[in-house]
């Protein structure tokens, strides 16, 4: 990763030298190891800041949205699973592509520090990305890891390592690459479930909801220029309801409202503070999109239509709700 | 005085301080540890530092019910449905969530008091525990705040196989009575705890957080960082959500609500966020337009405002949740260091 960052930093410099591009999107360091924050760098010195590794998981793709509405040009650095998320912006021209220029970063499977700290790390002083390993030093000792154990729930089920979109690439050859699992076996396992105790399944994740949205306003497809939760007189406003059961639809609404465009790049539950599997939801969905209407992977390219916005005359009816056994 | 319990019977003492109230303590839920209701199955952690959300919620929970009307033909009716009456203890509350009370009594206490809030403290033991493991992301040492010795109804210690129970108020000495046959006289024991409270600070003095300065951080300089250049900087990857607003302990801003049930009204009031865009909204529109300025108000309020109208105390406690939640990791602290002093850099 670090050689990654080396690359970056190179690059940027020379772009911005060159007039090429007028800002940097990356992210910067921060207190710790893991905490990166998204940024932007408009000089060659502010680069110095530029850091990319295991935590540089937060997608830059949905800034672009405000960004390319500014003069000039802006480099981004987007992750293979961030391009899909990308080419879907720029397919419901949210974002000008003219005003971009996409550097496609190698990518080793970004940590979950949520894992980490579950595993009993705490006092964290500094880490080492080292291989396939991860060396914690703590203020109670050093801690070793896999990073295979270690990763983010998306990068565990990653779609590929293949950049969808860019300009130019930033890949080293000796990235250290792992073996993912398949994404619908949880959505299987529901599947399996009687409703009552998918319903159960379902009430007990969404209970622990504190309805801050950040799932919403970290999903690059929630793009509304106004969210009707945002919308005082929609009578459904952000915010905690005196009913639980509404607090839950925020969530189903969501989900549906996303449905044949989710690029399942798994930020709403990466940003979830409650660890609620919200992907889930979405992955139902493009489970069944990829049975009912064929294989679709939303974000995969710019052009064409998504299974529902087109209107084929085999289609499947809405009767087979009932035929799958539903109710 | 002084009590302890052996470790094993803990399961008994959560018995005893559950009868005729409710019990809520750091629990796992589905892997994740929040305060909750006790019950013999629940899964107690109390070896989890931050729970996800504070102590806050006993006091100022997310939801309360204010009052209900139903309408029946041409007749409405008001029905009373507050249930802040409700005796509780809140069990292992860390000193930065203890501290964090302080700061929402002189919100909810002042004139006009807020008769839930008053009512939940009055209802409510608050026993706190020492943190025997402190984390990177805690600085709450910089409040003044102790780690080692929190404020509290009654403190509590686990020292090797031990709960180390110190009863500190009239409510805690109330609480005491009602769990006493089960504790030893532990008084022999004060040197014990007293390396154990040293071992905490040694390890709060080495947190990297710890050594940030609020020098400049009062109200005199108000104008300086409201008009400081680096709020767009540090505010342009804040995503707008309300998550540090609603882990923070000391975060009170709230919003009253109808909810049509559809056969009547309940009206509530619920967690509001200076993070979004329906913040204080009135008829002309959101006073703060843009996230820049909502971003700069979360801070401007804890660092400056809130000091400056309550002698000096900040309405942060340190806990660090909000620097461990932050979906693109921006936080106060990185707050701090941005508009404070040179040290800090």
């Amino acid at each position: 990763m670090r050689r990654v960052r080396d690359m970056m930093r190179s690059r940027a410099g020379e772009l911005l030298k060159d007039g090429a591009v007028t800002r940097v999107l990356g992210w910067k360091s921060g207190e710790f190891y893991y905490d990166p924050t998204p940024s932007f760098f408009d000089t060659e010195e502010s680069l110095d800041e530029l850091v990319y590794n295991g935590f540089s998981a937060a997608m830059l793709s949905k800034y672009l949205i405000e960004a390319t509405k500014k003069e000039g040009r802006v480099l981004v650095f987007l992750k293979p699973c961030d391009t899909y998320s990308f080419n879907h912006l720029l397919k419901e021209h949210k974002v000008d592509r003219e005003k971009t220029y996409v550097i496609g970063v190698g990518c080793g499977g970004m940590l979950d520090i949520e894992k980490l700290r579950a595993l009993g790390v705490k006092g964290i002083e500094s880490m080492e990305e080292l291989g396939e390993n991860l060396v914690i030093h703590t203020l109670y000792g050093d801690k070793k890891f896999a990073r295979g154990d270690v990763l983010l729930e998306k990068c565990a089920t990653c779609k590929g390592l293949e950049h969808k979109a860019s300009d130019e690439l930033a890949v080293p050859d000796e990235l250290w690459e792992w073996e993912t699992s398949d994404r619908f076996a949880r959505v299987s396992e529901l599947e399996g479930m009687t409703s009552g105790e998918r319903f159960a399944f379902w009430r007990g994740e969404l209970s622990r909801c504190i309805r801050c949205n950040a799932c919403r306003n970290a999903c690059p497809v929630c793009s509304c220029n106004k969210c009707v939760f945002d919308n005082p007189r929609s009578g459904v406003i952000a915010k905690a309801n005196a009913d639980t059961f509404e607090e839950n639809m925020f969530h189903i609404i969501r989900a549906f409202h996303v449905a044949g465009r989710c690029t399942d790049c798994g930020e709403c539950s990466r940003v979830c503070p409650q660890n609620i599997p919200l992907h889930l939801l979405n992955r139902k969905f493009i489970k069944d999109i990829n049975a009912f209407y064929g294989e679709y992977q939303s974000g995969e390219s710019v052009d064409g239509k998504s299974p529902l916005t087109e209107f084929r005359t085999g289609d499947v009816e809405p009767g087979i709700v009932h035929e799958r056994g539903g109710a | 005085m002084m009590l302890k319990l052996s470790i094993e019977k803990m399961g008994e003492l959560f018995q005893r301080l559950a009868e005729g109230r409710k019990l809520y303590l750091p629990l796992d839920r589905g892997g994740q540890v929040d305060f909750g209701p006790w019950t013999p199955e629940a899964k107690v952690r109390l070896d989890r530092l931050k729970t996800i959300k504070s102590a806050k919620d006993f006091f100022f929970p997310q939801t309360e019910n204010i009052v209900s009307f139903k309408r029946q033909g041409k007749d409405i009716s008001i029905i009373e449905n507050r249930d802040a009456e409700e005796p509780f203890v809140v069990f292992g509350v860390r000193g930065c969530d203890a501290r964090s009370l302080d700061v929402l009594d002189r919100v909810f206490l002042c004139d006009p008091v807020d008769s839930f809030y008053k009512a939940r403290r009055e209802n409510g033991v608050v026993v706190s525990m020492a943190c025997s493991e402190p984390e990177e992301t805690c600085f709450c040492s910089i409040f003044g705040i102790d780690a080692a010795d929190p404020q509290g109804d009654v403190v509590t210690y686990i020292i090797g196989d031990f709960l180390y129970w110190d009863e500190r108020t009239d409510k805690g000495r109330a609480l005491t009575e009602t769990v006493k046959s089960l504790f030893s006289d532990a008084s022999g024991d004060s040197s014990l705890v007293e390396r154990s409270r040293g071992e905490i600070r040694d390890i709060v003095s080495r947190l990297p957080l710890c050594s940030l300065s609020l020098e400049g951080f009062d109200g005199s300089a108000l104008k300086e960082k409201f008009g400081s250049p680096l709020w767009s900087e540090l505010s342009q990857a804040c995503v707008g959500c309300g998550t540090c607003t609603y882990v923070c302990p000391t975060c009170q801003c709230y919003d009253i609500q109808d909810f049509d049930t559809g056969h009547g009204i309940r009206r509530f009031r619920c967690w509001d966020s200076c993070m979004y865009s329906d913040f204080t909204l009135m008829a002309h529109g959101n006073p703060r337009k843009s996230q820049v300025e909502r971003f700069r108000q979360r801070f401007m309020h804890k660092l400056i405002y809130f000091p400056a109208n309550n002698d000096g105390m900040y309405s942060c406690v340190g806990c660090g949740r909000c620097v461990a939640k932050c979906p693109i990791s921006m936080n106060i602290t990185k707050v701090i260091k941005a508009l404070g002093v040179e040290v800090n850099v």
